[in-house]
């Protein structure tokens, strides 16, 4: 009687599981997605209940740090459907592409750091409990047991906690430099050595807990460096997994959607308004208008027709346009440049961290101070167990526990804090180099203003004319008539009716009006002249009426210049537009020093020149223009709308819309600076008074773990008064 | 002294598993975001995995 449930308990889950294994095989689906609004824990909960619920949903779950959302799902479901239910309760998210981001190296690495991190923290605790009995004054045979009982733990731990250093220190005397893993491995090994030799001696002193302490509080310091830069770098390659990744083909009057890399030369490429380019193409059926200001930085549409060019980045504004593509990925003028970039890159002469130049002098000078006070005392007393002994007292005394925690520990609470207000520091040394800026420049396009366009004022016109020119713009989806009609609205200019309402795509719009034509659009279209600044013109009975557009200043671009001029830094604006509208936003934001009409080129020797002078840089900017000037910067930042390009030559890229968020970073890191001074001096002023002690045979494994520890945890506390 | 025969094994053994349960926590993915598990327990809501059905 119970046999058949049971029998057929395992049948009936069996089914579903095979089903189920079947699903993970071929369809499951594993989504990644930016959402970088997420801050709480309602925003948490909410977005997981929301996504759960979609039907087919395994499980969601948002990663908080890393403003993350992970779907694994049953069966494959379009991005869409997730953006779109996260939209609708408020959240704006972004696919990534898990491929690109490369994320599970960078965990491995620091699990792995954590996992020394543990060992050695783990050995130290046993070794420090050892070692005070000794201190307290343990003797003979008690004193050596101790002593080998610590070299049990202390040995094996300390080369597995401390290979990261000896593999670098390798490294780098086979490259023939010196850096701060050099004297770091010589003294833990050292120590070591020595300390084995004197146990196996009875001797009364060993250096066991100085060398896994020592061990530990550096990979301490190596950990938060590690985890500081690959928050950075994870935010970076998300934005880069933004990118446009995808292309519509047309093949045998079939439109169908491929991803970029499948597109070959010669397919037929449609482009919708509103869309941007993938490639580079040949316009073979069609007309419209482009907007090349992220290229270029002019904000005049352009009139594109059949044979004109397009370039990879360039964006559609009206008619729908068959193209050819005549270069594809890396061959494209986009990735070019970005090739051009990376060439400059590494010819850009090369910041020195404080951390290096403080290693360049620290190194040497401990190899010979140890080498001395050994040399001398074989001189003194004959006695080379006793001045190997001393030698090595000077090299752990010396070892830059603290020096190796100087400057993660700082750079890790200002990330946190720049992180906090958006920013993303990409380069390790960028915070050091803002500290020196002394002057600004500017983009305009795209960087003091947000991209979209307003209406300044309007032509003296009567009424009739203004409710004729607001019907017009209501009838196209061009992004200017858009923002007219917009703004005519506000102004209560009422919409009157028109008859035949036609768009010409890359033209304008041309309507009848009491049986007369009336015409919106291009300057030569209507019969207007074009002048420098960006407008649109109506032509009513004869009648020109021009309506004349500014780009629209991001939120905070004037409080943050103002903050900047009254700290005393110099700003300027450098930009690719024309001379009229670069004045005017020049002149609304208070700057004097600005010039129009500049080519990459020109940008770019410009910034070469000030710094030429002796002035450091900031060059803040979002074009393709604008690359080659942010990367001769001194330091450069990006917002995070930039292209690709823009945001691969910037050291730091801010998030979010408005300009008021990099305000006080400068100050912020001139904080940071001192902070990181203070700590250098405060290190080193442990070493003056130790070195003396070591030097004169006075040292004791007690004052060598005092030193240690005390100069350590003076530097991190010194380092979280930063938050 | 002869009581450091067991004393010093004692310890370390136990320091053995601190470090145990330390490599526990950080195979099971418990530092991946730290911030997260933080706001988390303020929630009143089931958050363990599997979730019971």
């Amino acid at each position: 009687m119970t046999h058949a449930p049971i029998s057929a308990c395992p049948a009936c889950n069996a089914a579903p599981m095979a089903q189920n294994l079947a699903d993970t095989d071929h369809m499951a689906g594993h989504i990644l997605l930016n959402v970088p609004t997420v801050h709480c824990a309602v925003c948490i909960s909410s977005i997981e209940k929301t996504l759960n619920t979609i039907d087919g949903v395994k499980e969601a779950r948002v990663n908080l740090t890393l403003r993350r959302a992970t779907i694994d799902t049953t069966r494959p479901i379009d991005v869409q459907v997730f953006i779109q239910a996260l939209d609708q309760i408020g959240y704006p998210a972004h696919e990534l592409d898990a491929s690109l981001l490369g994320q599970s190296a960078m965990e491995q690495a620091a699990r792995r750091l954590l996992t020394r991190l543990a060992v050695s923290g783990f050995a130290m605790m046993n070794v420090m409990l050892l070692s005070i009995a000794v201190w307290s004054g343990a003797e003979g045979i008690t004193r050596d047991m101790f002593h080998w009982i610590s070299a049990l733990i202390a040995v094996p731990a300390t080369l597995y906690a401390a290979y990261p250093f000896f593999a670098n220190a390798w490294g780098a005397l086979r490259g023939r430099v010196l850096n701060m893993d050099v004297p770091i491995s010589l003294a833990i090994l050292l120590a070591l050595g020595t300390s084995i030799y004197e146990t196996s001696l009875s001797g009364e002193h060993a250096y066991f807990d100085a060398a896994i302490s020592l061990t530990f509080f550096l990979l301490a310091g190596r950990y938060l460096d590690h985890r500081t830069r690959s928050i950075a770098r994870s935010a970076a390659q998300e934005l880069s997994a933004l990118e446009v990744t995808k292309a519509v083909i047309r093949k045998d009057g079939q439109d169908t959607t491929v991803p970029i890399s499948q597109v070959q030369v010669g397919d037929t490429v449609i482009l919708r308004p509103g869309a941007r380019m993938p490639l580079d193409g040949v316009v073979i059926q069609g007309q419209s208008e482009i907007d090349r200001s992220i290229l270029t930085g002019e904000t005049r549409p352009e009139f594109v027709t059949i044979g004109s060019e397009l370039r990879a980045g360039e964006v559609n504004l009206t008619g729908p346009l068959e193209l050819r593509a005549t270069a594809v990925g890396q061959d494209t003028s986009l990735a070019k440049i970005s090739q051009l970039v990376a060439i400059a890159e590494s010819g850009r002469s090369k910041y020195t961290s404080i951390a290096d130049k403080a290693a360049q002098l620290y190194a040497p000078g401990v190899h010979i101070l140890s080498a001395l006070s050994f040399v001398g005392w074989y001189l003194y007393s004959q006695d080379l167990r006793m001045a190997l002994n001393i030698a090595a007292a000077v090299l752990i005394i010396t070892c830059p526990c603290a020096l190796g925690l100087a400057v993660p520990a700082v750079t890790t609470a200002v990330s946190g804090r720049l992180f906090k207000k958006g920013l993303l520091i990409k380069s390790a040394t960028a915070i050091e180099r803002l500290a020196q800026v002394d002057t600004v420049v500017f983009d305009k396009t795209g960087t003091l203003t947000d991209g979209n366009l307003t209406l300044i004022d309007l032509p003296a016109a009567t009424a009739e004319q203004l409710q004729i020119s607001h019907a017009l713009a209501r009838a196209s989806a061009h992004p200017l008539a858009q923002a007219m009609a917009a703004a005519l609205s506000e102004q209560g200019v009422a919409e009157i009716r028109l008859d035949q309402v036609q768009e010409h795509p890359g033209y304008g719009v041309s309507a009848l009006y009491g049986g007369q034509q009336v015409r919106m659009g291009r300057a030569e279209w209507v019969g207007a002249t074009a002048r420098d600044h960006t407008a649109t013109w109506v032509q009513i009975d004869g009648e020109i009426l021009e309506f004349a557009f500014a780009d629209q200043m991001r939120g905070g671009a004037a409080d943050l210049i103002a903050d900047l001029q009254q700290a005393g830094i110099d700003v300027q604006i450098l930009s690719g537009d024309g001379l009229a509208p670069v004045s005017r936003v020049a002149a609304a934001l208070g700057v004097t020093a600005y010039r129009a009409n500049q080519t990459p080129e020109s940008k770019a020797a410009h910034i070469t020149q000030l710094q030429a002078q002796g002035r450091h840089v900031l060059m803040i900017g979002d074009g393709l223009n604008d690359t080659a000037a942010l990367t001769s910067a001194h330091v450069s930042i990006s917002p995070a709308t930039a292209l690709d390009a823009a945001r691969v030559a910037s050291d730091v890229v801010f998030l979010g819309q408005r300009l008021d968020s990099l305000i006080g970073v400068i100050a912020l890191s001139k904080t940071a600076q001192r902070r990181i001074r203070e700590n250098f001096q405060l290190a080193s002023l442990y070493n003056v008074l130790a070195v003396p002690i070591a030097i004169a045979g006075f040292a004791t494994p007690l004052i060598a773990a005092l030193a240690m520890s005390l100069s350590s945890i003076t530097v991190t506390l010194n380092a979280l008064r930063m938050k | 002294m002869d009581v450091l025969i067991y004393l010093i094994p004692i310890s370390i053994f136990l320091g053995g598993v601190g470090l145990i349960g330390f490599l526990y926590t950080l195979r099971s993915r418990q530092y991946d975001d730290p911030e997260g598990d933080a706001q988390r327990i303020l929630t009143g809501e089931w958050d363990d995995r599997p979730k019971p059905d």
